[in-house]
């Protein structure tokens, strides 16, 4: 089944891809920013993707952790893996919008310093299984549930605390153009997650095979 | 005595219509663009209106495709690397 959606889903991402440039482009400009808001339309899906990656890995983590489910560990492994790559596209994108909207690269207010900390919690996930020997697994489930805590902290903290990143308003308000070519993205952005995660998730799982036949072979 | 009282109303009608509109045009005056008096160099202006945006634009789509491409390129290369070490225990197994 998640073999024969692979294609089609690949296919589906790739022309989502090819058209959104022209979407972006017809586009209207934003009236302070001009130019450089044209950002926005990869930026926000990466953190979008990033935030539905740091979800299904502690989704997929709890179920590891109570219920002892092989298949969550693996899937929370290839989930953080996708929220560190696309939280690095969100955590570079933002700075260049940022050195010409604020005139500053970055600035250590509520929503940008909350981002980093999701990022970095989702790269100790992946120290914690690489390096952190038998049983690390575990512990990273454990990091993995702080990690998907803080997702509704970092989307709200616009709206809760003063800081210069626009209010999450800013998207019900959209001009339809500006709308249209937001939404498409966001729909590239997620099909690429979902073909990305299937490829990651079969990578774990080729890996928990191979070391199944290892031990058979010692045996 | 009523004739002087209509004469009185015409004026002063005369006059708020004439103020009123001279009031307007005083404040239809201030918003459009004033003279320029001077030619200020884009090295004087603030920091991030000289900055083009152009190449920041570039670099961000640029930066996310690569990112893309590199991690899609990892998998690719990650799966290759265990199915060949998958299929190589199959083989030594099957020997045994």
């Amino acid at each position: 089944m998640t073999q024969r959606l692979f294609l089609p889903l690949v296919v589906a991402a790739a022309v989502v891809f090819a058209v959104a440039p022209l979407l972006i482009a017809w586009a209207p400009y934003e009236s302070t920013m001009g130019l450089v808001q044209k950002i926005f339309y990869f930026h926000m899906p990466s953190w979008a993707a990033m935030f539905v990656s740091a979800l299904v890995c502690g989704v997929a983590s709890a179920f590891f952790l109570f219920k002892g489910h092989a298949t969550g560990d693996r899937i929370a492994a290839a989930a953080a893996e996708l929220a560190v790559v696309f939280g690095l596209i969100g955590l570079v994108t933002g700075p260049l919008w940022a050195r010409k909207a604020w005139g500053v690269w970055w600035q250590w207010d509520a929503r940008l310093t909350m981002a980093l900390v999701l990022w970095m919690i989702f790269i100790s996930y992946l120290l914690l299984r690489e390096y952190g020997g038998p049983g690390s697994e575990k512990l990273a489930a454990g990091v993995a549930l702080f990690g998907m805590a803080n997702v509704p902290f970092v989307y709200w903290s616009v709206n809760v605390w003063r800081t210069v990143h626009p209010t999450t308003n800013v998207v019900p308000t959209l001009v339809p153009g500006m709308r249209i070519a937001l939404w498409w993205s966001l729909a590239g952005f997620l099909l690429l997650y979902t073909t990305t995660m299937m490829a990651r998730v079969r990578l774990e799982s080729q890996r928990a095979s191979l070391d199944r036949l290892y031990r058979d072979l010692d045996d | 005595m009523v004739l002087r009282g209509r004469m009185l109303c015409v004026l002063l009608t005369l006059w708020i219509g004439v103020a009123g509109t001279v009031a307007t045009g005083t404040v239809s005056l201030s918003v459009e663009p004033q003279q320029q008096e001077e030619f200020v160099p884009v090295e004087e202006l603030e920091p991030e209106d000289q900055l083009p945006a152009a190449p920041l634009l570039v670099a961000a789509y640029a930066f996310a495709w690569l990112a893309i491409f590199v991690y899609l390129w990892s998998i690719w290369r990650r799966l290759a690397h265990v199915e060949r070490e998958l299929g190589d225990v199959a083989r030594r197994m099957a020997k045994r």
